[in-house]
């Protein structure tokens, strides 16, 4: 292999693909895509689901085992989380962070075991970013009512009915994309460089470029970046909601 | 080279030339958040025990600052890897 070969790059080049369609099926008119990404997303749910009856079954109130141990410390650093960021009166919102927080971070981290990461597709953050602008609405009509919730779109001058429409549609946007963007900028990073790798290692023909420098930018990309686009993410849904409250009491 | 071979090349030259413009949203965020952990820096030096806080806080701001950059990333990927002008020739 000559240099003008790494210019050129390799003949089949890079090829970021989107979520492999499996099987997809008709109901009632409507073609459903079974993608990569719903079935890894099961496997996720199932894996967690079984993860966590084996932490909670047999619990005990004294001589508790590590592992009762393990699942009361991630209920009471949960639980703790929501209280701070949101006070103690929304402390019945912890299931729903800690799952999120959950799917998120194993969403992610399922591409360090050769899967294809769910968050890089953005179907998946979309819908996490749907439930909570949902959730965002519903407990600011629950408080104003529905007279004060639709008040609040034209306040404080009705002038700013767009602005204040655009700007609550693209909360759910922002917050999918910025998920979806890290998760698969890493990918794309990620697989450049396995790429550009592959070439130097044909050309020079002795393979150390291979061993460990994909490792430490996996460790950024993978593990830091998936980490805080979760918390991240959790962080902006819990802000949101205690906000759309209108009540600023801590 | 015929026309359509001609518009063809066009195309993909433009969109690797804007794709590489998008990322000049980079530097927003580069400075933004390099502001950000400086002051950062500076708050826990002057309360060391309130560090994780502030730390919490950064990052959160760090995360929220760094959505244009990510935007401008984006759209350097379509045209990298979904183009959509190469369709319409």
């Amino acid at each position: 292999m000559h240099i003008s070969d790494f210019l050129k790059g390799s003949p089949d080049g890079i090829d970021v693909k989107g979520p492999g369609v499996l099987c997809s099926f008709e109901i009632c008119g409507i073609t459903i895509n079974l993608t990569e990404t719903v079935v890894i997303s099961w496997g996720i749910i199932l894996a967690v689901t079984l993860l966590l009856l084996w932490l909670t079954h047999d619990l005990k109130t004294n001589h508790i085992s590590k592992r009762q141990v393990a699942a009361e410390w991630i209920v009471t650093t949960v639980y703790g989380l929501v209280e701070d960021a949101m006070g103690k009166r929304w402390r019945w919102f912890a299931p729903y962070i800690g799952a999120l927080f959950t799917f998120s971070i194993t969403g992610s981290l399922v591409s360090m075991i050769g899967l294809r990461s769910v968050t890089a597709d953005f179907n998946a953050p979309l819908a996490w970013a749907l439930i909570t602008f949902v959730l965002i609405h519903g407990t600011n009509i629950r408080t104003n009512g529905i007279g004060g919730y639709l008040k609040g779109y034209v306040d404080p001058v009705p002038v700013m009915l767009p602005i204040n429409i655009l700007s609550e549609a693209s909360t759910p946007v922002s917050m999918s994309l910025r998920h979806f963007g890290n998760v698969v900028s890493g990918m794309v990073i990620t697989s450049l460089l396995y790429f550009a790798l592959s070439v130097v290692t044909k050309s020079i023909g002795v393979a150390f470029l291979t061993i460990g420098i994909p490792a430490v930018l996996s460790l950024y990309f993978d593990l830091f970046s998936g980490f805080m686009q979760a918390f991240v993410f959790i962080m902006l849904t819990m802000a949101y909601i205690s906000n759309a409250d209108g009540r600023n009491e801590a | 080279m015929d026309n359509n071979e001609m518009a063809r090349a066009i195309v993909l030259g433009a969109s690797a030339l804007g794709a590489g413009t998008a990322m000049i949203a980079g530097i927003g965020p580069g400075i933004g958040e390099g502001f950000a952990v400086g002051k950062a820096c500076e708050s826990i030096g002057r309360q060391p025990e309130s560090s994780g806080a502030v730390t919490r806080t950064m990052f959160i701001g760090c995360a929220v600052a760094e959505s244009t950059g990510i935007y401008g990333l984006l759209v350097a990927l379509l045209l990298m890897f979904a183009n959509p002008f190469i369709n319409k020739l």
